[in-house]
């Protein structure tokens, strides 16, 4: 019975596929720009500002974790050979 | 023997073609641009359906490939890099646009070549499924466009959406079975 309605299912999927193959025909290849983009890409890249390409960023919990770091290591620096043993 | 060697050669230039523009070589970003250029454009194109969007998106692409080079592994094939981001920008600007826009009928006559008449195709079915396909979330449309109007491989698919291939199969099912549904709501028996 379950299998039935699966069958179903997919008979009306198929039907769904040729009727959207039917009504939008595919764009195919072989399209290209009607012109070349790169003086107009050339331009917008001069336009922006200097942008050296980002490295990841840290995130701010990182920074903040250090920071907590460095601080507990000048207050109690007793404990800086501890916390390396842990490490 | 010696087209082997040749392809080695080949593909020893282009690895260092990709040092260099990932290092910010001008030269060697705008050899990648000409050389990719067209299947940018071509793979945005079967996503809007709008030439002229295709090209300002095919731009855009590039200035996302340019900003983001130090993320770009020169070991690796960079046509499913830029392809996954011409698919990104793509669906952003799919998601920017008003939700319920019918697909761009008067477009499709402009980019694809028309589909044998079918006499048992209304123009209300037609309509209807354009209506339907435009009401589609973006992430539905896109699998449905290229899975199933372009027959692109599903793995291919996948690997330009970012998703698994089974991931891509799931999309196709919803988006068939959400348009199966809209079709019958507008009294349209699919």
């Amino acid at each position: 019975m379950k299998m039935q309605g699966t069958e179903k299912s997919e008979q009306g999927t198929d039907r769904i596929e040729l009727l959207l193959r039917k009504t939008i025909p595919p764009v195919g290849e072989g399209h290209e720009p009607p012109h070349d983009l790169w003086p107009a890409l050339q331009a917008r890249l001069s336009a922006e500002p200097p942008h050296p390409a980002r490295l990841p960023s840290v995130p701010w919990f990182d920074w903040a974790l250090a920071a907590c770091l460095a601080l507990f290591a000048l207050l109690f620096p007793a404990a800086v050979p501890m916390l390396l043993y842990y490490l | 023997m010696a087209s082997g060697i040749q392809m080695g050669a080949l593909q020893e230039h282009s690895r260092e073609e990709l040092e260099h523009f990932r290092s910010g070589d001008e030269a060697a970003f705008e050899a990648l641009f000409r050389r990719h250029q067209r299947a940018v454009f071509g793979w945005i194109l079967r996503i809007v359906r709008d030439p002229g969007t295709a090209e300002d998106l095919t731009m855009e692409t590039f200035l996302h490939i340019h900003r983001a080079r130090l993320r770009f592994d020169p070991a690796r094939d960079f046509e499913p890099w830029a392809r996954r981001i011409a698919t990104h920008a793509a669906v952003d600007w799919l998601r920017a646009r008003r939700p319920e826009t019918p697909m761009p009928d008067e477009y499709l006559a402009e980019v694809a070549s028309p589909p044998e008449p079918d006499p048992a195709l209304t123009a209300e079915t037609r309509r209807g499924v354009l209506l339907a396909l435009g009401r589609l979330p973006p992430r539905l449309r896109v699998a449905a466009l290229l899975a199933v109007v372009e027959e692109r491989p599903h793995k291919e698919v996948a690997s330009a959406l970012g998703i698994t291939t089974a991931a891509v199969k799931l999309r196709v099912f919803r988006a068939m079975r959400r348009l199966r549904t809209d079709l019958e709501q507008q009294g349209i028996k699919p």
